[in-house]
C-alpha cells in the first residue's frame, strides 16, 4: 500500500530525513518511534503534503499513486490521513460543518454521491457516541477551547468519519490518559482490516498495548535504523535509543 | 433650463446662499458652521485625521438639490430588514407614508423640532459643518426613563430620482434617558451617485442601554461620510457594530466619550471591500470617568484594489483610574493590490489603567489552509472557509439574532457578487 524508498526532506535548506525506506503493506500498523528530533512529525507531513517541507531525493507510492506530486487534498481523496500532532484550531468554523464538507469533498473527487445534512448528523452523533465524546463537540469551533484530550479524540473522530486507506498518526496518545487512550486506540482498531493500514507515531510504548503493531521501527537522525516485530517496542521502553543510535554511528 | 451647478466648497456655499432662510433651526448655529467650512473647505490629505482618506473625487463633483419623489412603497422592496418599527427616509426627507412608527416612545422629525444638539463639534470636522449648514431633516428618538424601546430600524435610501447627483445631510439624534433600552437597526442603500453626510447624536443616560448595528451598503459609486457622537453616564452603555459594505467612499467616524463611571462602549465593525472601494473607520474614544471599558474590534476583508483605513484612538483622562480599553483592527488582504493602512494612538494620563491594542494584517494563516486540505478540502473552498470564518467571528460580536441575520444575508449577498 505504502512504500517509501529513499526518502529525503528538508526545511528551510536543513536537512530532516536522510533516506528513509519503508514498506507498510495494506492491513498492516506500524509504529514509528524514535528520540525528539528524529525527523518523525516531518515524515508525516510530508505524506500529507505540507509545502513547506521540500522532499530532494527519493519516492512514495501510495496503492499505485505517485503521493509527492499530489495536492494535500488529492492524496485525502485517495485515503490518506494525517492526525496531527497539536491539531489546528478553526475559530468561526463549525466543527459539524467542518466534517461534513471534508467528508463530501472527499466523497465528490472520488465520484460517489454527497450525504446530506440529516444523513451526516446521523453518522457524525453515532461515531462521536462510539467515541465517548459529548455531542456538542460537533457544535463547538473546530478545536477552539477544546483540552488537548478534546483535541485528540477530534482528530480521531475525522477519520472514523473520513475512514482513510492509511492513517499516520502523529503522537495522537501524547497528553492522553489511559481511558483516552483507549478509546484513541479502539478508534483506530475498528477500522484495522485487509484494506487499512496505520503509521503510528508514538513516544510511548502504552499505546502500542492497546494497539498492536505488525512492525515497528526505529526512526533517528533522520534513517530507520532498526525494525522489529511489536517485542521490539518493549525493548526500546526499557533500554531506550542509545544503543541503537550509537550501533549505527 | 438648465442652471449650471457649481462643484465642491463653492457649490455648498452657494447651496446655503440660496437656503438659508428656509432652513430650519437656529440660523447662528448654521451661519457659525458655514463660516467654519469656508475657512477649512473638504477636509484634505494634509489634514492628520484625514490622511488616507482622499476626498478629491468629491470636491470634484456637483450635486443637485434632491427632488422630492412620493413615497411608493415599491422603494422599501429589496432594502434588507426585519419585522420592527421603521424610519425611512426617501433622498434626506421623512417619508411617513412609507414608516411604521414605535408604540413605546415619541419620534419627531428635525425638520419639525430642528436640534442641534450639544455634542457636535463643526468647528472641528469639516464634514459636520458641512451637515449643520445644510441639514434639514433627520430622525429624533426619544426614550423615555426605564421603558424599553424594543428594536426600530432606521432607514436611508437614494433614488437617483433626478438621475443626477444629490447630497444629503440627515441629522439624527438618539436619546435615552435613565434606565431605557433600545435597539436601533440603521440602514443605508441607495442606487445611482450620491452624498450621503449624516451626523447623529447619542445620548446614553444612567443604567440606560443603547445598541446600535449599521448596515451600510449603498450604491458603489456613492459618498458615504457619517459622523457619530455618543456621550454615555453612568454604568450606561452604548453598543455598536458597522458593517460597511457599499459606496465608492465611505468613512464611519465616532466619536464615543465615556462621561460616567462605570459605562461601556463597544465600537465594533467590519468592512467588506472590492474593486476601487474606499472605507475608512475612524473612532476616538474618550475616558473620562473612574471604571470605564471600551471595547473595540474592526476586521477588514480586502479584494480588487480596494483600500481599507483604521483609525482608532483612546484617550485617557487623569481622573479615568482602572480604564479597560481594548482595540484590535485586523485585515485580511485577498488581493497583491489591496491595501490596509492602521494607526492605533492612546493617550493615556491615568496611571491605574489596563489598556491594550492590536493590528494584524496578512494573507490567510498557512497551517489553517492546510489543516483543511489535509482533509480534502480543495484550496478554492478551504480559502473561502477561512474568509467566512474571519467574518463569522466579527459578526458573533452582535447579540441581536434579527439584526444578525440581517447583516449576514448582505454578507451572503457580497460573497456571491465576488463568486460571480
Amino acid at each position: 500500500m505504502l512504500q517509501i524508498s529513499g526518502l529525503a526532506a528538508a526545511i528551510d535548506g536543513k536537512p530532516i530525513l536522510r533516506g528513509v525506506d519503508l514498506t507498510v503493506p495494506s492491513g498492516e500498523v506500524h509504529a514509528i518511534m524514535g528520540p525528539n528530533g528524529s525527523g518523525k512529525s516531518t515524515l508525516a507531513y510530508v505524506l500529507a503534503g505540507r509545502a513547506d517541507y521540500a522532499v530532494t531525493a527519493g519516492s512514495v507510492t501510495f496503492d499505485g499513486h505517485d503521493l509527492l506530486t499530489m495536492e494535500p487534498e488529492q492524496r485525502a481523496a485517495a485515503g490518506v490521513f494525517l492526525a496531527f500532532q497539536a491539531p489546528i484550531e478553526l475559530p468561526g468554523v463549525g466543527n459539524a460543518n467542518f466534517l461534513r464538507t471534508a467528508l463530501n469533498a472527499q466523497r465528490r473527487a472520488r465520484g460517489e454521491t454527497e450525504l446530506d445534512a440529516v444523513q451526516f448528523l446521523k453518522l457524525a452523533r453515532a461515531e462521536t457516541k462510539r467515541l465517548q465524546m459529548p455531542d456538542d463537540m460537533l457544535k463547538r469551533n473546530v478545536n477552539v477551547g477544546f483540552s488537548g484530550g478534546e483535541k485528540k479524540r477530534n482528530e480521531v473522530l475525522q477519520m472514523a468519519l473520513l475512514r482513510p486507506k492509511l492513517a499516520i498518526l502523529d503522537e495522537t496518545d501524547s497528553g492522553l490518559d489511559i481511558d483516552a487512550l483507549r478509546i484513541v486506540a479502539n478508534g483506530v482498531n475498528d477500522l484495522r482490516g485487509p484494506a487499512f493500514s496505520a503509521l503510528v507515531i508514538t513516544h510511548h510504548q502504552r499505546l502500542l498495548d492497546y494497539l498492536v503493531p505488525t512492525r515497528v521501527h526505529v526512526l533517528a537522525g533522520g534513517r530507520i535504523l532498526r525494525s522489529g516485530g511489536p517485542e521490539l517496542a518493549h525493548e526500546l521502553e526499557e533500554r531506550g535509543y542509545a544503543d541503537i543510535v550509537a550501533e549505527a554511528a | 433650463m438648465t442652471v449650471p451647478v457649481e462643484t465642491g466648497v463653492a457649490g455648498f456655499l452657494a447651496r446655503y446662499a440660496a437656503l438659508r432662510d428656509r432652513l430650519p433651526g437656529d440660523s447662528t448655529i448654521r451661519d457659525a458652521a458655514a463660516e467654519s467650512f469656508r475657512a477649512t473647505g473638504l477636509p484634505g490629505r494634509r489634514d492628520e485625521a484625514w490622511k488616507y482618506t482622499d476626498l478629491r473625487g468629491l470636491g470634484a463633483a456637483a450635486f443637485d438639490e434632491p427632488v422630492s419623489v412620493a413615497g411608493d412603497s415599491a422603494l422599501l422592496a429589496g432594502v434588507p430588514g426585519i419585522e420592527a418599527p421603521r424610519i425611512v427616509f426617501v433622498d434626506g426627507s421623512y417619508r411617513p407614508e412609507l414608516s411604521a412608527l414605535p408604540p413605546a416612545f415619541d419620534v419627531e422629525s428635525f425638520a419639525d423640532t430642528p436640534d442641534f444638539g450639544n455634542l457636535a463639534r463643526p468647528d472641528r470636522e469639516p464634514l459636520v459643518a458641512l451637515n449643520t449648514m445644510l441639514a434639514t431633516d433627520g430622525a429624533l428618538l426619544s426614550v423615555p426613563e426605564n421603558v424599553d424601546g424594543g428594536t426600530v430600524q432606521l432607514v436611508s435610501i437614494a433614488t437617483n430620482g433626478s438621475g443626477r447627483p444629490i447630497a444629503f445631510h440627515l441629522r439624527h439624534a438618539i436619546r435615552l434617558a435613565r434606565g431605557a433600552r433600545l435597539t436601533l437597526l440603521e440602514i443605508s442603500v441607495g442606487t445611482g451617485s450620491y452624498f450621503h453626510n449624516p451626523v447623529t447624536e447619542v445620548h446614553v443616560a444612567a443604567d440606560a442601554v443603547l445598541t446600535h448595528i449599521r448596515l451600510q451598503d449603498e450604491s458603489h459609486t456613492a459618498f458615504h461620510l457619517s459622523t457619530l457622537y455618543a456621550e454615555i453616564a453612568e454604568h450606561g452603555t452604548y453598543d455598536s457594530f458597522a458593517l460597511n459594505i457599499g459606496a465608492r467612499v465611505a468613512r464611519t467616524e465616532v466619536h464615543a466619550r465615556l462621561a460616567g463611571p462605570r459605562s461601556v462602549t463597544h465600537l465594533n465593525g467590519a468592512q467588506l471591500l472590492a474593486g476601487q472601494q474606499h472605507a475608512d473607520f475612524t473612532t476616538v474614544v474618550r475616558h473620562d470617568a473612574p471604571h470605564g471599558t471600551s471595547r473595540q474590534t474592526v476586521k477588514n476583508v480586502l479584494t480588487g484594489r480596494s483600500r481599507g483605513v483604521f483609525q482608532g484612538r483612546i484617550e485617557v483622562a487623569r481622573g479615568a483610574q482602572k480604564t479597560d480599553g481594548y482595540q484590535m483592527n485586523q485585515a485580511l488582504l485577498l488581493s497583491p493590490d489591496a491595501e490596509i493602512d492602521t494607526k492605533p494612538e492612546l493617550e493615556i494620563f491615568a496611571d491605574d489603567v489596563k489598556c491594550s491594542h492590536g493590528a494584524t494584517v496578512g494573507e490567510l494563516d498557512a497551517e489553517q489552509l492546510f489543516y483543511l486540505r489535509s482533509r480534502g478540502i480543495p484550496d478554492p473552498a478551504a480559502r473561502e472557509i477561512l474568509v467566512r470564518a474571519f467574518l463569522a467571528e466579527a459578526l458573533d460580536a452582535i447579540v441581536h439574532g434579527g439584526a444578525r441575520a440581517v447583516l449576514e444575508s448582505s454578507v451572503e449577498a457580497w460573497w456571491e457578487r465576488q463568486a460571480a
